[in-house]
């Protein structure tokens, strides 16, 4: 298939229908509005739905609903919209409901501003909505990535019935690269995949004296019980942990003096000063974790050579990824960090400056 | 012989775990007999509240999802745009749906979205043990308007089915009492059109109960009946406020 | 090889449309393209700027901190983003609306009264198209034939008469280019 010219906002969403999403529900927020306006385009031409909802609250329990009937639903927003769905993130991960999120990062705290950014980490990663669960947190550094994990985040969210999130930022939305499609999947694959949840999905009970009686439920008012789901939701996690720690290599090798380790929009920024660096005989790895829950501790520590004298982090945050390097530095090496907020992007000439006045 | 009292096919073997002299028994029940009538028991699933019905998905014998507070048109919404071969209601009381929940009925409602909405009016919070309502009535004491309800601090009780009959799409909305056997009668005739209606894929519709609240209200289970009688029904008047299938707009 | 763009002028002239039918120029070449607009309330009439990128290779920033070739349509785009290009790079200007131009010696400076040859040519939409035929003038980093094809394409049912106008812009920027 030809490649096509599009926004991240656009291609996540196109991406998304083709791999069978058939509902959305939303609410604008700059600068994710391309992926709802690109939605109410398209759902209609594939009879699928699309609702604009009164709220950000409203449409994540109305996803919700969809996903407790095992269809494949999404819902996207931008960083503020994305705390009004924190409560209805917290019951879906306790319902084990599977849904896809993607939250197109702005500048925060509050109402911050609509410039790329990269604050919403801890959220994602470390919670959010109240109680022990976790999203699995996909991090597209690129329109292709971008819209390559919208069928990966549906795969992995039927896989283990568990809401994911698609943690991408301004500048991957409002960015327009050459993007290449799958092809979509048919009427009956899409059936096939609701089929495979009709044993706990809210469905027809057509099955005689063996009615069903399904619960879409995150309450146990029992502790023993509350217990027991709890548990049985850290084993499943623990199984993510071992399964689906994704993470990418940039010029790593024993020669590196310093290994960086930055995520998303940041890591693009960092691999061209790593570029102009090698350029002029300097060596500098990177380590980009993909997925940024479950987190590449070990890949992190692995990375590490021989003559590494530091491992730099960098984000556009205050330092957020920060505390998972150092969880998985462990002490070997110094961890040094920088990072722009408000909204700004570092630019590749700012980071080799830094990295620069390592050598 | 001719059986006379019986489970509804829709209601489940668990026991209620409501206190003695509550009517959301009596409504659940009103419910069941509507959804076993219109032979929905296949095709039927309802969305339960927090609040005292939070556990109303153990008590229907179908497909049951339990909703965040206020949230359950919105899941409803949700439920029902992914299978629209199924019938959805909520379930909701006054604090879950006219406090917290107010934008998710108002916008259901508007969107005349193909559910239907049973909601119990009595006037207070019943889980969270007795604070104030957005239906408390003036003067009213709750735990938290010890002193009684001040209209000139808080506002006067919200008439939630006069509120959603100045919207367009409703297709029926009616307000009802489960407080004596022959209004019980008058209740099952309105949940029974709303489920009708709701099979027949005609449109929003809400039915309201004027029910009581004996524990929180420390009035016992017969009296607080009259109680409500005697205050709650001047206030919230009974009757029917749209019924487009009857060409009461 | 990786060429890296701005394209800068006021909300409504056209920039954010250079770069993209660049990139798609460039895409359809088979190299790697990014395009990244400056976004927000800036982009309804105040300054909007468009950073492009078109290289042999996978590319890492799709922000430009050096660009090769900056494209000004007015003033204050030269102030902001002139002192940054790369020795050895390219200054397109639009005379009409850069009454002081650019001071620099170490680049090439390209000036034309882009608003006035628009108008020439038929209609001031068209500046963009004679920015894009300048840059293909100037350098190789597309082909004329890849954006007539890319053009006609997206514009021929459309409107027959604009697609003239456009290609007309282009030709004569590529003159400008060229000389």
């Amino acid at each position: 298939m030809a490649k096509i010219l599009m926004k991240g906002n656009e291609a996540v969403a196109e991406a998304a229908i083709r791999s069978g999403c058939r509902l959305y529900f939303a609410y604008p927020i700059t600068p994710q509005s391309e992926l709802i306006e690109y939605m109410a385009r398209m759902m209609p031409k594939v009879n699928g739905t699309f609702l604009q909802a009164e709220s950000e609250v409203s449409a994540i329990n109305m996803v919700y609903g969809a996903a407790g009937c095992g269809k494949r639903v999404m819902t996207s927003s931008s960083s503020p919209g994305i705390s009004l769905k924190m409560e209805g993130i917290s019951y879906i991960a306790g319902a084990e409901l599977p849904c896809v999120i993607v939250n197109v990062q702005r500048g925060g705290p509050g109402l911050g501003d609509i410039q790329p950014a990269q604050g919403d980490y801890f959220q994602a990663t470390k919670g959010g909505g109240h109680g022990d669960y976790r999203l699995i947190v996909m991090a597209p550094s690129s329109v292709q990535e971008f819209a390559d994990m919208a069928s990966e985040a549906f795969d992995l969210a039927d896989k283990y019935r568990n809401p994911v999130m698609i943690l991408a930022d301004g500048m991957l939305g409002q960015m327009m690269e050459p993007v290449e499609f799958k092809p979509s999947r048919s009427d009956e694959e899409i059936a096939e995949m609701w089929r495979q949840h009709e044993s706990w999905c809210v469905c027809p009970n057509e099955d005689g004296d063996k009615k069903h009686h399904h619960e879409i439920n995150s309450l146990e008012i029992d502790p023993q019980v509350l217990e027991k789901h709890v548990n049985d939701l850290y084993q499943k996690y623990g199984v993510i942990e071992k399964n689906e720690v994704r993470y990418e290599e940039f010029n790593v090798s024993d020669d590196n003096e310093i290994l960086c380790v930055a995520w998303g929009t940041a890591s693009r920024i960092v691999k061209s000063a790593i570029n102009e660096l090698k350029a002029a005989g300097k060596s500098v790895g990177l380590i980009r974790p993909i997925n940024v829950w479950p987190y590449p501790y070990e890949a992190v520590a692995k990375a590490i050579g021989p003559k590494v004298k530091k491992v730099y982090v960098f984000e556009l945050n205050t330092g957020q990824m920060l505390d998972d390097v150092k969880i998985a530095v462990n002490g070997k090496v110094p961890v040094d960090f920088w990072g722009k907020v408000g909204g700004i992007v570092f630019t590749p000439a700012e980071i080799q400056a830094k990295l620069e006045e390592c050598f | 012989m001719e059986k006379i009292a019986y489970r509804p096919e829709t209601l489940t073997k668990t026991p209620f775990t409501y206190c003695p002299g509550c009517l959301h028994g009596v409504a659940h029940r009103l419910i069941a007999e509507a959804v076993d009538e219109q032979g929905l028991v296949n095709q039927m699933t309802g969305v339960a509240p927090v609040g005292c019905s939070v556990f109303a998905y153990k008590f229907f014998n179908f497909d049951m999802a339990q909703a965040a507070h206020g949230r359950a048109p919105a899941v409803a919404t949700g439920m029902k745009r992914a299978r629209p071969d199924m019938h959805v209601f909520t379930y909701q009381g006054d604090g879950d749906l006219a406090a917290i929940g107010t934008a998710e009925i108002v916008h259901a409602a508007n969107r005349g979205e193909h559910i239907s909405v049973f909601f119990v009016n009595n006037a207070i919070y019943g889980m969270t043990g007795g604070q104030m309502a957005p239906t408390t009535l003036p003067e009213m004491k709750t735990t938290t308007s010890p002193y009684g309800r001040k209209t000139d601090d808080i506002g006067f009780p919200i008439r939630v089915s006069e509120l959603l009959a100045t919207l367009i799409a409703p297709y029926y909305i009616e307000r009802v009492s489960l407080l004596s056997p022959a209004d019980i009668l008058k209740a099952k005739k309105a949940v029974s059109k709303a489920i009708q209606y709701n099979k027949e894929g005609r449109g929003f519709t809400f039915v309201e109960f004027i029910s009581t609240c004996p524990t929180n209200w420390g009035i016992d289970p017969l009296k607080s009946r009259e109680w409500a009688k005697e205050n709650m029904l001047p206030f919230f008047k009974l009757g029917c406020l749209r019924d487009k299938g009857e060409g009461v707009e | 090889m990786t060429t890296e763009m701005i394209c800068a002028g006021f909300g409504g002239q056209g920039v954010l449309t250079i770069g993209k039918f660049l990139a798609k120029a460039g895409m359809t070449e088979g190299k790697n393209v990014s395009w990244l607009p400056s976004y927000g309330p800036e982009m309804r009439g105040g300054t909007a700027n468009v950073s492009t990128v078109i290289s042999d290779d996978a590319i890492a920033s799709p922000i430009v901190s050096y660009p090769d070739i900056l494209v000004a349509l007015n003033q204050p785009s030269i102030d902001k983003f002139a002192p940054s290009i790369r020795p050895g790079g390219i200054l397109i200007y639009n005379t009409n609306m850069c009454p002081h131009g650019c001071k620099r010696d170490d680049i090439t400076i390209i000036k034309a009264p882009m608003v006035e040859i628009a108008n020439e040519i038929g209609n001031q939409m068209v500046l963009n198209m004679l920015a894009i035929g300048i840059i293909i003038g100037k350098t190789a980093i597309i082909k004329y034939e890849t954006m007539e094809a890319d053009l006609t394409g997206f514009m021929k049912a459309k409107n027959p008469e604009l697609l003239e106008l456009n290609l007309k812009a282009i030709k004569r920027g590529i003159e400008i280019g060229n000389s």
